[in-house]
């Protein structure tokens, strides 16, 4: 491999330890969501990694102090080998996390990743999912297999986390949301408005909520809190506030490549699970140790530091405080991963974000009307 | 949350208690997070087994290190932070 042997470490520069790593085990998956957050040329991609690959790799990260281990994918249920990386893993000593979209979960099979150790299991609910439309359509038949499942988890002894990932369409539901999560004795709750999407696809797709949905379904979630810990409840409510209502951007990971560290199923590391679309060359566990993967490729290093900021953010006082925030939105919508991160109110790309919103007000008065309007208007012009 | 001697503190079911070298500390992991424990807190928490009630773990404690007078009301408190974190459980 190229970038063997040569390092990109940047003098001066404090790196963290890759605390967290995101195992995507696999690309295959049983849904074909239309908005998965999975590479769209994924047949393309390298084979997988073996059993054995993968378990060296969790040997490597675990010497270099990660401690918390998620398996994901694609659907990472449809490798066989999962209870053996479970207990591979969870007998290094790493909390493990399986993150599933319950889809291929049976009672054997939680039985069986309970033997090998596993800690916690998270099921998502995508966006897109069918069975949250029917679930919020008031069709518990449709849904019955995720609740099932959940169930199922709690009954083998689990902690259980439930994501929900919110739009436009959905967001107004947020109390029945909870109040299901709570039914089914999630012990965590995450509710994510979908930001991964690309804000392009996002406005397209009609997911944005409005200021004011987003408002309400921030209010309702804090009721539910502040319910919950009257009654001494242990379930913790967490409400991922989108970026996309600020003036500043998040600080993404506390920073490029200082916290987490992203396997995909051939083998390719990344320092978050949506760099794979920048155009940076990532390197690849087969290829090199983690270590100097993490603490010397080019690709962990491209944006650590602050030597690679342009203006705005090379002189702004906040960039240690954001570090410009996340590259991968830079990259979508100015095409320049380098630049300030558009949610910024000091980019000069900002005004994609102000019309963003505004589109997303106008777009609550339905399709049907704005058309209307067009067609109305270009009758208008004609006469004249 | 007021604790009573006789109860037993538990770990809460996804919470793991235990070494980790990278950090050289005692930490307690949960899903998807982990808090770094400072000495006394880990102390405390290394009693915690299931089987000790609270006034059990405070005469090992106090064996342990003498000459604390304010040793039973720190663990005390403590128990009482950590169940209200929900990170220990009373039976
Ligand atoms: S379930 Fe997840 S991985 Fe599978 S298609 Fe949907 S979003 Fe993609
Ligand atoms: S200019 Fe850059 S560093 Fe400053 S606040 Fe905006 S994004 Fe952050």
């Amino acid at each position: 491999m190229a970038n063997t042997g040569s390092s990109f470490a940047k003098p001066g520069v404090v790196v963290g330890q890759p605390f967290w790593l995101l195992a995507e085990l696999t690309y295959r998956c049983p849904l074909q969501c239309p908005y998965c957050s999975n590479p769209v040329d994924f047949a393309k991609q390298g084979t997988e990694l073996t059993t054995d690959e993968w378990i060296d790799v969790f040997r490597q990260a675990r010497d270099m102090g990660a401690a918390q281990l998620g398996f994901s994918g694609g659907e990472p249920l449809v490798r066989q080998d999962l209870a053996q990386l479970i207990k591979a893993s969870r007998d290094m000593g790493y909390y493990t996390n399986l993150i599933t979209s319950g889809i291929g979960l049976t009672e054997k099979r939680i039985a069986e990743f309970a033997e090998a150790g596993l800690d916690h299991i998270q099921i998502s609910f995508q966006a897109a999912d069918e069975e949250v439309n029917n679930m919020l359509a008031g069709s518990r038949k449709a849904f019955a297999h995720k609740l099932e499942m959940a169930r199922a988890v709690k009954a083998h002894g689990y902690p259980m986390v439930l994501n929900f990932v919110t739009h436009r369409h959905n967001i107004d539901s947020i109390d029945r949301i909870i109040e299901l999560c709570i039914e089914l004795e999630a012990d965590f709750v995450e509710l994510a408005t979908c930001q991964f999407y690309g804000w392009a696809e996002l406005n397209r797709a009609g997911l944005l909520p409005t200021k004011a949905q987003l408002e309400r379904a921030e209010r309702i979630t804090s009721e539910w809190r502040e319910k919950l810990e009257a009654q001494g409840h242990p379930c913790k409510l967490i409400f991922v506030t989108p970026d996309y209502y600020e003036e500043r951007p998040k600080a993404c990971m506390n920073g490029w490549g200082n916290l987490f560290l992203d396997i995909t199923p051939d083998g390719t590391a990344l320092p978050c699970h949506s760099a794979r679309q920048l155009p940076v060359q990532f390197p690849n566990v087969r290829d090199a140790s983690l270590k100097h993967i993490w603490y010397e490729s080019f690709g962990f290093n491209r944006f650590r530091g602050y030597d690679w900021m342009p203006e705005p953010c090379r002189s702004c006082d906040e960039k240690e405080k954001d570090f410009g925030g996340c590259r991968c939105q830079a990259f979508m919508l100015t095409g320049n991963a380098e630049n300030a991160d558009p949610v910024c109110g000091k980019s000069e790309h900002h005004g994609i974000i102000l019309a963003a919103r505004e589109e997303a007000e106008m777009a609550a008065l339905g399709m049907d009307q704005l058309q209307y309007r067009n067609e109305k208007a270009s009758r208008i012009i004609a006469k004249v | 949350m007021t604790v009573a001697l006789h109860q037993t503190p538990v770990f809460r079911r996804g919470y793991r208690f235990q070494f980790e070298p990278a950090q050289d500390a005692h930490v307690l992991l949960y899903p998807e997070g982990m808090i770094k424990l400072n000495g006394s807190a880990a102390e405390i928490l290394k009693q915690v087994d299931g089987q000790r009630d609270v006034a059990a773990i405070i005469a090992a404690l106090e064996a342990q290190f003498p000459g604390f007078p304010t040793l039973k009301d720190d663990v005390v408190e403590f128990i009482e932070v950590a169940c209200g974190k929900h990170w220990i459980e009373l039976r």
